[in-house]
């Protein structure tokens, strides 16, 4: 069974702050998934699949308890930021076998203005990878894409020029956004010259900390038929976890080998077709060695592919990230897959900032990463269409 | 052994309290499979190459290459926050597993992916000892 065309996306809303001291995070998923109902001209009513992480209370329970949700249907796959890409593909599953009509996805979190909230449940024995990887001075998750990136560089020949143009061109996009956390355009030179936080990645390579959130409603064709919003059709959707497999752990590729192929066999479309993508960044490596895993270059040459304003929107080949990406504008709860298929949403409905609005966008791919590509990490691609695609 | 490093105590678990307990002897164990015979990391009893349970421990050499490594410059870790900059590392072992490690006894800037290194231990007092990584001498 395919999910292609079996469910649109009918709401998309992004919180519109990046610093919330005075909101919960309970209040964020409610705030952002009234935002997302009210795009797709829809109530919490109307809801009957629900869907979200496990870092708020007991995920999807205190969740659907909060807002008031009746559900038949609930997802709470945690694989850290790509967790809404894989809940989109999850959703688009429910919805095709007949089990809901209407999901809701929603993401919340303040690790700007606030300490990230603990797991529901929980306790226990440590597993062994956070044993075995907490004795060493891992200093957050930029150390992991550090290493990786070492490896990368030494394989391939990457440079710290070729990283710096990817958050370059997230900075040009990133201008237009009135919302964005940055918003100044930046040079190579300037992100190369900003402080080293763990070699190779500097400061700029890495993604912007923020508050906020966002939510998603996917929903049935028979209800997409109904609404007077433009929808956005799912298409395809690949997911993948790769891990250290035996201490055999190879650091130049990432899950999106995987979850990229079954995405785009399942949406019946190759590279080539592809108008617009979202490419998870939450370092400037992590959108590298993801081009090159999707097939957008060959592997080992994403750092020359990145050159020559490729990703730079309206013009260049392969223009991602147009809201600014994790890079420049906003890394929700530390987890930037929402925001990434908030953007691609955008782009398909015409509605991003008219500067990076790419012309005649039909066909686009939001990726997301979680965990780390230094070691284990969640990765799921969805492809999405106009609603006529 | 003295160093600048941080020594926390790991955190031992009924599956993992051997391989621990020899580190305390300066000794590093290697959990291989009696199936498959492939060495097993992060160590475990369980195979995840054939899916079985016939574990046991052998010692590993102490020898191995960088396989990847970042430098930290700014930390949050309690204790390590102070001992900037230092090294992290995957050290591929000579039997083959990539494992998470320091590299020390040398400055950041001397460590290279592919440099030879070897085992030393790290005392946590409590009874076991934290595996870094040295360099080996000239290649």
């Amino acid at each position: 069974m395919s999910i292609r065309g079996k469910a649109f996306i009918a709401g998309a809303y992004e919180h519109p702050r990046r610093e919330i001291p005075d909101r919960t995070n309970s209040e964020i998923h409610a705030e952002v998934a009234a935002g997302a109902l009210a795009d797709a001209g829809l109530s919490f009513s109307d809801v009957d699949a629900y869907f979200c992480d496990g870092s708020t209370g007991f995920g999807p329970m205190s969740m659907a308890e909060y807002m008031g949700l009746k559900c038949k249907h609930v997802d709470s796959t945690e694989t850290g930021g790509s967790s809404y890409v894989f809940h989109v593909g999850h959703a688009a599953e429910a919805i095709a076998a007949g089990k809901c009509q209407v999901a809701l996805i929603t993401l919340a979190g303040r690790p700007r203005s606030a300490a990230m909230g603990g797991r529901g449940g929980g306790g226990g024995d440590p597993t062994g990878d956070m044993v075995f990887e907490g004795l060493w001075g891992m200093a957050g998750a930029v150390t992991g894409y550090a290493i990786a990136a070492s490896r990368h560089m030494y394989e391939f020949g990457t440079t710290s020029e070729q990283l710096a143009e990817v958050k370059v061109a997230a900075s040009l996009h990133a201008q237009h956004n009135p919302n964005a956390f940055l918003r100044k355009p930046m040079t190579v030179e300037e992100v190369l010259d900003s402080p080293m936080i763990s070699w190779p990645l500097r400061r700029d390579d890495c993604c912007v900390v923020t508050d906020g959130g966002g939510a998603l409603v996917v929903v049935s064709p028979e209800v997409a038929r109904d609404l007077e919003r433009t929808t956005v059709k799912i298409l395809g959707h690949g997911e993948h976890v790769k891990h250290a497999d035996n201490g055999r752990i190879d650091l130049t590729y990432t899950g999106a080998v995987v979850s990229g192929p079954i995405a785009f066999e399942e949406a019946g479309v190759s590279q080539a077709d592809i108008d617009y993508v979202s490419i998870y960044d939450s370092f400037t490596i992590t959108v590298v060695e993801t081009l090159e895993d999707l097939g957008f270059c060959e592997k080992g040459q994403g750092g020359r592919f990145v050159l020559d304003g490729t990703l730079v929107a309206p013009h260049g080949r392969l223009p991602f990230n147009t809201d600014g990406g994790g890079l420049c504008n906003n890394h929700p709860s530390n987890r930037g897959g929402m925001t990434k298929v908030i953007e691609a949403v955008r782009q398909l409905r015409g509605e991003t900032q008219p500067e990076v609005q790419v012309p005649d966008c039909a066909i686009a791919l939001a990726h997301g990463t979680g965990g780390s590509i230094g070691t284990r990490m969640g990765s799921s691609t969805v492809i999405l269409g106009r609603e006529d695609a | 052994m003295s160093t600048d490093l941080p020594t926390p105590a790991p955190r031992v678990t009924t599956e993992n309290q051997e391989f621990w307990a020899a580190t305390g002897e300066g000794k590093l164990l290697l959990r291989r499979c009696e199936d498959c015979g492939n060495p097993i990391w992060y160590p475990r009893s369980f195979c995840p190459d054939c899916g079985t349970f016939n574990t046991s421990w052998s010692e590993a050499s102490g020898r191995g290459t960088v396989y990847a490594f970042t430098v930290v410059h700014r930390s949050m870790v309690p204790g390590y926050r102070e001992a900037t900059p230092y090294v992290v590392a995957y050290v591929e072992l000579e039997e083959g597993p990539r494992i998470m490690t320091n590299v020390v006894g040398c400055g950041p800037d001397a460590v290279h992916v592919g440099m030879p290194v070897k085992v030393v231990f790290h005392d946590t007092g409590a009874g076991n000892a934290l595996y870094r990584f040295e360099p080996a001498g000239s290649e």
